[in-house]
């Protein structure tokens, strides 16, 4: 990659870092904590979707 | 104030504008996924560098920060959310092209799509049906996310393969959650700018792809 898109790409990728972390910090100190359950209902469609794509790979693959 | 208005409860006018907010997510969410397709193809027929990628991404993202917020709340933010998302079709054109060229090309790009489709019907037709909040997960989605910038500002100077493939399988994981959290959020009022929420929707479906196109590409291949 040319050396100018690099930098440019680097600066907004920084830019976005300073305009997240507000966001990420109010969500992580004052977001609402999980409740039993709550983790549960999240990782099954998570995991879900990591087989799915191992599926994809085997699918490619083959 | 109309009599319609004065007579319904709070909570009915409540799931009106919540019911409102969905339906407008999803119906610009879908003209802008075909504007951008559209896009892509005239990249893909114009036969536009690589470099345009990036290029589209950094003018792209920059409105996404500065001009989006500003106008996301009047009629000027759907030209603004047409013209990011135009962009960034415009930048996939000649990453698509440069798949197709690959062996399998043909059948990693269509693979891609088709999974980033089931992917993001299936996680946001759970989050709508089951009606669950999952804004428990902002704090581990905001961090992921700054965690994988840092790892993607490292690698636009190492380019280390394997650390691309870290990205991709983080970004495919990440995105999975943001669909869930961004859904559940327009579901319990938590997001009411149905322009917002589809910029963040479409940056979620959009990095899947990419994500998904780097995986199969790299396991696809020969070497």
């Amino acid at each position: 990659m040319n050396i100018w898109l690099q930098i440019g790409s680097a600066v907004v990728v920084v830019l976005m870092l300073v305009f997240l972390y507000p966001t990420a910090k109010q969500w992580m100190t004052d977001g609402p904590r999980a409740k039993p359950g709550d983790w549960q209902a999240a990782l099954i469609p998570l995991l879900l979707v990591v087989g799915f794509v191992v599926l994809l790979i085997l699918l490619v693959k083959g | 104030m109309n009599t319609l208005e004065r007579t319904l409860p709070r909570s009915t006018e409540g799931t009106f504008a919540t019911n409102k907010v969905i339906k407008n997510t999803y119906l610009l969410l879908s003209a802008t996924l075909l504007f951008s397709g559209l896009m892509a193809m005239v990249a893909m027929v114009l036969a536009v560098p690589v470099w345009t990628y990036t290029v589209s991404l950094i003018v792209a993202m920059l409105m996404g920060m500065f001009v989006l917020p500003r106008t996301q709340d009047s009629a000027a933010g759907l030209g603004v959310i047409f013209a990011i998302t135009g962009l960034m079709g415009f930048g996939l054109g000649p990453v698509i092209q440069m798949y197709l060229q690959l062996p399998n090309g043909a059948q990693t790009v269509a693979l891609a799509l088709g999974g980033t489709g089931v992917i993001f019907l299936g996680l946001s037709g759970y989050a709508l049906s089951s009606r669950r909040d999952f804004s428990f997960m902002g704090g581990f989605i905001f961090a992921g996310m700054m965690v994988m910038l840092v790892a993607v500002l490292a690698n636009i100077f190492l380019q280390i393969p394997a650390l691309q493939l870290a990205i991709a399988a983080g970004f495919i994981l990440l995105m999975s959650g943001f669909i869930l959290f961004q859904t559940s959020q327009m579901v319990h009022g938590g997001e009411t700018n149905y322009i917002s929420a589809t910029y963040g929707l479409y940056l979620s479906i959009f990095n899947l792809f990419i994500s998904l196109l780097q995986i199969l590409g790299i396991f696809g291949g020969d070497e």
